[in-house]
């Protein structure tokens, strides 16, 4: 028996395709952002929301990725920007590997900024970095306040935490004060 | 459910490795994984003996070697190890303010062959 070293990230190929999406975007001029969260915590209004504050200054596209349906995209491209719509068929997270034909559809050149709404999951998509510029987590109080514990990757590889649904703070039996923070910094 | 994308590129991570070597057979991989990382190892196995057939690596076991989580409190300087799952802070003084310095490890640290 032979020991052949290797000392190789198991996702080594997503991270570089991950990093040619980061310069295609630079080169176009794209800020991107990929939005996080579990299913049901508010992505897809936040980012209505968000583009409603934002179009008239800049120029908006979407990508979303869900398992099955447009009912997302659908939504969103009622506000009338370019819209991208990934269905898994299955598959719990978007990869690299799915973001580089979906900014084929987009008109890059004519951008400033893209929302990428992920597929609903705390676990899967803290592995693959999609090469934007943000990891957004979108985390809505009626989870309650021991999801970080129970999903260290997630919450460990965010650049911007966003607490959702903070109106049922009043309700909650969760306490918002004792979240590690730092922890999200690492 | 990640573990299938997770071990479609150990595979052609394992299958390059082994082709440059111009080896006959890989039996085992030797991975190295921390406490942080998400992988049920028993899944990445199933994957893998789907995947697998029909390739040099065919039947390779994975050994699996888990890394604890440790940790550096950023207010006491003490260093400790995740005992608590559910507990990031310190034992020493109880601050919240820690960071991550072990435990993330997800790679495959070398391959054995005939």
């Amino acid at each position: 028996m032979t020991r052949i070293p290797i000392v190789e990230h198991i996702m080594e190929a997503n991270t570089t395709l991950a990093m040619e999406l980061n310069e295609r975007l630079n080169a176009a001029n794209v800020f991107a952002v990929n939005i996080m969260a579990s299913p049901g915590a508010g992505k897809t209004t936040f980012i209505k929301s968000t583009i409603s504050l934002l179009k008239d200054t800049k120029r908006i596209g979407y990508i979303d990725g869900d398992i099955a349906t447009t009912i997302d995209s659908e939504k969103v491209a009622e506000l009338g920007i370019p819209v991208v719509q990934i269905n898994t068929g299955g598959g719990c997270h978007l990869d690299s590997n799915m973001i580089s034909p979906a900014l084929d559809k987009l008109p890059l050149n004519d951008l400033d900024l893209i929302i990428i709404e992920n597929v609903g999951n705390l676990i899967c998509p803290a592995n693959f970095n999609l090469g934007t510029h943000l990891n957004i987590l979108l985390a809505s109080i009626p989870e309650g306040d021991d999801k970080p514990y129970k999903y260290p990757p997630m919450y460990r590889g965010v650049d911007v935490l966003v607490l959702n649904k903070i109106d049922l703070l009043p309700i909650s039996q969760s306490c918002y004060n004792s979240l590690p923070m730092n922890f999200l910094h690492n | 459910m990640h573990e299938l994308s997770i071990t479609e590129n150990l595979l052609e991570i394992t299958l390059r490795h082994a082709q440059v070597a111009d080896v006959k057979k890989v039996t085992q991989l030797n991975l190295v994984m921390g406490q942080m990382a998400s992988i049920v190892d028993d899944s990445v196995q199933f994957y893998w003996d789907i995947i697998a057939k029909g390739t040099i690596a065919q039947d390779a076991i994975l050994k699996f070697e888990r890394i604890p989580a440790t940790f550096h409190c950023l207010d006491c300087d003490t260093k400790f190890t995740l005992t608590n799952q559910a507990d990031f802070s310190c034992p020493h003084c109880q601050s919240t303010c820690v960071q991550v310095i072990g435990g993330d490890e997800f790679r495959l640290d070398s391959i054995d062959v005939e």
